[in-house]
Formats: C-alpha cells, structure tokens, sequence
C-alpha cells in the first residue's frame, strides 16, 4: 500500500467517524426537543383536568419556617379535615423575607397562571397587583361573612384602595415597641421606662453612663423601621398618616423634627456595629443585659419568649425583658399585617373565595396567630389563648389609634418605599438631615399621586 | 456549495452550540437591552418603548454612583493585592522550596470554596463589635495588644481619596485570600515559561540572580500580568454573592450588581435593573474587548 491510498482511507475513515458524530447530535437534538415538547403538553393537559373536576387550593406565601409555618400547618390541617374534597396545595418560596416569593409570583402572574390565592402584606404592597388587573376585590367576602362588624373600621379603610378591599388580613403585628431589660434599667438607675421623648433622652444618657448599648439597632431595614416610629412619635397618628395622602407635603418642620431626633439616636446612642447585626442579634443584646432598649416590631416577643428548641431564647417576659410603646406614641398601633388576596383567573375561584372566608373566621385567626405570635385582625377573638404580651398588645388594637407601617408594606407603593430606603441608605452614611428631607420631599411628590 | 463536504460537517457539528448560543446568551442580552428602554417599571409587563430613561435616572441617581465608587475601591485593592500576594507566593515556589506540590495546594484551595462561604467567614472574622463583644480578627489584635489596629472593616464609612467608602478595601480583604493562589498559579507558570537557558546564558554573562529576574524573567511575565488583570477585573466587576454574604442588602456596602438585584427583587423595576445589567456587561466588555483583539493579534504574529 502506497502512502498516497492510505492517507487516503484515513481521511474517508474519520469523514465516515464525523459524519457519525453529526449523526449522533441530530438525534440527540431531536430527542431532547421532542421530550420538552412532551412535557410541556402534559403540564397543559393536568391543568385542564384538574380545572374540570379535581379541586385543589393552592396557596402561594413565604412562610417556611418558625411559628408562621406552624400556624400554616395548623391552618392547612382544619381546612383539609373541613374540605376533603379539595385539599390544600402549600406552595411556599423560602428567603428573602418574602423578596424571592414576590419575584417568582410576579413571573406566574405575568404568564396568567397565578395560584388559587397569594400572601401579600396588606395596604400599599398590593396597589401593583390592583392596578394590574391581578387581584379582585373582595367586598362580598367581607360583607357575605359580617367581617366589617369584626375589624376596627380604620383597619379596612387603610387598607382599602378607592373604596374596594382587595385582601383578608390573617394577623396583626405591631411595630412600635420599646423593648427594653429590667436589670439594666436597675442598674442605670431609670426608674420607669420613658413614655415621652424628653424621658427617653434622659433614659438613654444614664444607660450610657452606666456603661451599656443605650439603644441597641441592627442592620439597615431595622433603621428604617427605627426612623417610621421615630418620625410616628414625633408627628402623631394624623400626621403620619397625612404624608401618605395625594399632595402630601414632606418638607415641614413636623419631619424637620422628626429626622433631626433620629440622627441624635444614631449619633449618639446607638451601637456602632449595627450594620452587621440582624433584628434578633440586636434584640439579644438587650436580653443579654448589654444593652438597654431595643426598638423592633412585636416578632421581637416570639424571639425572646419562644422554645431554645426553635433557635429562640426562652426568657420570660416581664421578668428578663420588658416593653412599651415607643416614646411619644403610646395610644399609636403601628400597624402590619400579612394577608391574602384572590387573584384573577384564579383556577379554583369558589375554593379561594371559601378560603378566604375562613381565613376572617375566629377559628383560623384563634389558630393561627397564638402559633405565629401575632393577634387577630378580629376584636372579638378569646384572649385566653394569647401569651402576655398578645394580651397586652390586644387591648391596645381595640382602643388605639391605627398608623400603617412603611416598612412593612402598608403605608406606601413599592416605588415609593424604593425610593424612601435609597434615600435613607444614603442618609445612614452622610447623617445629612437637609438633604435627606429633600429626598424624601421629592419622592413623595413624585408618587403621592398615584398612591 | 461545491466544497460542503469540507465545511459541513463541522458547522453541523457546531451548530447546536451556535443556536444555543445566538438565543441564550445574544438572544437574551439584546432582549434585556429592550427591557432596559421600556417603561417595565413595576410587577405587570409592560414593554412601551421610553428611550434611555432608565440610564438618565441611574445617572442622577446617588445611590448608583456611590455604588461604582465602591466597586473601584473593591477593584483596585482587589487587583494589586491578589497580583502582589499571587507574584510573591510564585517567585517563593520558583525559587524552589521543598514540597513545592503541597504549598501549592494550600496557596490554590480557597479558590475551590464558593464566595457564598467565604463571605460567611470572613463575615465572622471581620466582625466590627467593640470592647468585650469584639470577635474574630479584632479579638485577636486586642490580644495581641494590637488594640490600635482593630476596626470597623466592612462597615467603615469613611471616605478614600474622596471616594465611599472605605469599608469595600476591608471587603476585597475575602477576595484576595480566595484567589491570590489562583494568580499564583498563573505566575507559576509564567515563570516557569522562561526558557532555563535564557536564565542561564544571562548568569554566564555574570548577571546576578536579582537581575536574572529583573531583566530576563519579569519582562516574560507581562503577558500574565495582563491575563490576571482581565480575570480579576472582570470577576470584581461582577462580584455579588461575597458582598451579599457579608453586608447582606444595605447601602452601606452595595455594588452594582447588589443594586441591580435590589431594583429587581425588592421593587420590581425591571427597567432599571436591565439598565444596570447592560451597563455592568459594557463594563466587562470594556475589559474583555480590547483583551481578545491583543491576544488573536499576538497568536497571529506568533
């Protein structure tokens, strides 16, 4: 054999391997092409079974963990037991305090294929889902169930949008809490937990002295929370609610003075490595006797008190901690609330509707919320069932004056809020009271309209 | 057409990547450039063409700008350190030490742990709390009676050269451990790439071993550097997940794309997070580019 015929072989040989390979690919191509296809025809065809006939409620939410999962579970156990003819689907996305739901609940809503209902914090959360289109309003469900004569009529007209309700609150938590350690108080020689801002002042001055954390804070959205109640004491129930109003005006000496009282707190008496603490490591700090006061929403209480079992730190309230309401809003409820809504096209529309219905029901409310360490929205629930501060905290609901929470979604529409943490991480930095308070003047303008 | 038999079969064999790609990586680039001039401002798809509003907002935009600021000061030390650490620990290696493949190891393998973990870590390590809560590093300094030198780290919100905030140099601190054996690597090579006899050629013209290296070795090494430059650069202008885990969502310590995340996630503003995306992947290209076009230059006069 020449060398000629056999370079000759060996180029036909690897031209017949490749073509080979070529081969191979095409088909493999094929197979994967046509197996997605399959899969994509068989997702269609059970969600048009199950449309006809096999009722199912699936419930979108962020609770995965803790005493809100458990209050879920004890919720999904009474429904599956009254309605065994449409069990519930628990569709829970982890993380993110809710952020990384909201994005996967967006995608599905955008592609018309939204569950049979949604967790949604109530009042201004859910104004993107409203003027979408994505979520009916719900009056008939308020009304068939007497719901209106059960919940503080301030609840349903904050959380109302032009005179509709979009949304069943399942619980109520409280952000404007003080928490403060008895035996630091004790040992800082304040005598009573201060009521007014002057009294906090002072309060805060002698714990310093005494050597600890005067106000113990954590990371940046715990400082928001700090600035919203801060600014609640310094302006009032009316006040507060007025900024979120069309035309509402920011640039007055009410904010002027409520902005300058918070940087005092952050310059002066908070502890230095805030940034890196989340809101349990500051609650801790307090517990611990090492710092003060605390300021942190009524979660704080389930931390402190709960199981060691559930990473919790079993302490006993008025005795290793204690609260009250912030300085200056005592009579305030700075108030959130998780709720859910009723999407529309939603696949089992009578199922969501009863759901809904249940979930305004003292039964739920009485289950779910000793567990999730929260009070109903209902005032006619037993307090029996509540732990100390639950039954504090219920008195206070039914008599207080109600102001909706910014940082918890209640107060203003995401854009707005967006634009209020920008300017608030801007302000943590350069402490500039001027400057911040035009950038707060300037979003409202921008979005006080349309809130 | 004629000569199909030649090129067919290995553009056949190549096209699935091809499409892939075309829909997948271009496809969606151009796509999330539409998104970026839309008015897609909230949850609902809205897809209304506004022009360049979004990057107009962005450059108003403090918050933006403060987070460039922190990504060049994360950059710059995130650079020089790993090239000065990644060159030193391989001159070491070069020099010849015993156990050279076990140092090696040890130099390369915090490349292996994600930053997700590595900023766990260090989060711990850096931990800022003062007197009797002090943890970590600034434990270690107070016992060592270095109590000056404990410090803010991350959270550091002084300025630099005029530039916010001083706290990114200490988070670039994780960075450096986890890749500077990486560039170690590279050097190694590079050094190991100069042919003995140029080494030898210049000792038996009498050249002393410091200028062995600093006229025939370090001049070799100019490519490497460059490669290193583009790897970290274009690693630190993505950097994410290190800063996340470690400053979690706060301005204090945001870059980039922490921010775009932000827009996306928290607010739903799709515009501007595609906005930010397509100004992130300018950025890369602005690296990249100019890089391939040197190096398919340099392999063609080679």
């Amino acid at each position: 054999m020449s060398d000629e015929t056999m370079k000759h072989r060996e180029v036909r040989t690897s031209r017949v391997k490749r073509g080979a390979v070529v081969l191979g690919l095409i088909v493999l191509a094929l197979v994967v092409a046509l197996s997605t296809a399959g899969c994509g025809k068989k997702k269609s065809s059970t969600s048009t079974t199950s449309a006809m006939g096999n009722c199912k409620l699936s419930v979108f939410s962020w609770w995965t963990g803790g005493g809100e999962a458990a209050g879920l579970d004890a919720l999904i156990k009474i429904w599956n037991k009254d309605n065994p003819d449409c069990p519930f689907v628990n569709e829970t996305v982890a993380g993110g305090a809710g952020s990384n739901a909201k994005a996967v609940l967006a995608k599905r809503l955008q592609n018309n294929n939204p569950p049979d209902s949604f967790q949604g914090h109530a009042g201004k959360e859910l104004l993107d889902y409203i003027k979408a289109d994505q979520i009916e309003p719900i009056d008939f469900i308020y009304n068939d169930n007497g719901f209106r004569d059960v919940m503080p009529k301030t609840l349903l007209d904050q959380i109302s949008y032009k005179g509709h309700l979009y949304s069943v609150p399942v619980n109520i938590h409280r952000a404007n809490i003080l928490w403060y350690s008895p035996s630091v108080l004790k040992k800082a020689g304040i005598a009573t937990p201060p009521k007014t801002w002057d009294e906090f002042i002072a309060a805060l001055d002698k714990a310093k002295a005494a050597g600890v954390i005067p106000l113990a804070v954590g990371e940046q959205w715990t400082q928001q929370h700090l600035l919203e109640t801060v600014m609640i004491g310094a302006l009032g129930a009316d006040g507060w609610a007025n900024l979120w109003v069309k035309g509402a005006d920011w640039s007055g000496a009410g904010v002027t003075k409520a902005l300058d009282r918070y940087k005092t707190l952050l310059t002066t008496y908070t502890n230095s490595d805030s940034a890196t603490l989340t809101w349990q490591d500051a609650g801790k700090l307090v517990v611990d006797g090492k710092a003060a006061f605390n300021i942190m929403g009524d979660w704080q209480d389930g931390y402190f008190s709960g199981s060691l079992k559930g990473d919790n730190l079993a302490k006993k309230p008025n005795v290793d901690y204690g609260w009250v309401a912030v300085p200056d809003t005592d009579g305030v409820f700075d108030w959130l609330s998780d709720s859910f809504t009723l999407p529309k096209g939603a696949p089992h529309r009578d199922a969501a509707v009863k759901w809904l219905g249940f979930l305004g029901s003292k039964q739920a409310q009485d289950t779910f919320n000793p567990l999730k360490g929260s009070i109903p929205a209902r005032t006619d629930t037993d307090p029996s069932l509540y732990d100390a501060y639950l039954q504090w905290n219920l008195e206070q609901w039914k008599n207080d004056q109600l102001a909706c929470s910014l940082t918890h979604g209640c107060a203003a529409s995401n854009a707005w809020t967006a634009d209020i943490g920008t300017a608030l991480g801007l302000f943590l930095q350069d402490k500039d009271v001027a400057k911040f308070q035009n950038a707060l003047v300037k979003a409202a303008k921008k979005y006080s309209a349309t809130n | 057409m004629k000569n199909i038999r030649r090129w067919g079969p290995g553009l056949l064999l190549v096209s699935p990547s091809i499409v892939l790609i075309t829909i997948f990586v271009y496809g969606l680039i151009g796509w999330n450039m539409k998104v970026s001039t839309s008015n897609w401002r909230q949850a609902r798809h809205t897809s209304d063409y506004v022009g360049f509003k979004a990057y107009t907002e962005l450059n108003h935009d403090e918050a933006w700008t403060q987070s460039l600021q922190h990504l060049l000061i994360f950059t710059v030390v995130f650079a020089i350190g790993t090239l000065l650490i990644g060159w030193t620990l391989a001159l070491l290696l070069d020099k010849g030490v015993k156990g050279e493949g076990f140092f090696r190891s040890i130099f390369l393998f915090p490349m292996a742990i994600s930053f997700i973990a590595v900023g766990i870590v260090w989060r711990w390590l850096m931990n800022p709390a003062p007197g009797d809560r002090a943890t970590g590093l600034n434990a270690v300094l107070d016992k060592l009676g270095l109590h000056s030198l404990a410090n803010q780290w991350y959270i550091d919100g002084g300025t630099i050269f005029g530039l916010h905030s001083r706290g990114m140099a200490a988070m670039a601190l994780p960075a450096i451990w986890a890749l500077s054996g990486y560039i170690m690597a590279l050097y190694l090579a590079g050094f190991r790439g100069v042919p003995e006899e140029l080494r030898e050629a210049a000792r038996m013209d009498g050249a002393s071993e410091f200028r062995v290296y600093r006229h025939v070795v370090f001049p070799h090494l100019r490519p490497v550097t460059l490669a290193a430059l583009i790897i970290i650069g274009h690693i630190s202008i993505k950097v994410f997940d290190l800063v996340v885990a470690i400053g979690g969502k706060q301005t204090i310590t945001e870059t980039p794309a922490v921010y775009m995340w932000r827009q996306i996630y928290d607010y739903q503003d799709y515009a501007k997070g595609a906005a930010i995306a397509t100004l992130l992947l300018l950025g890369i290209s602005v690296l990249v580019i100019p890089y391939l076009i040197y190096t398919v230059r340099a392999e063609r006069r080679s």
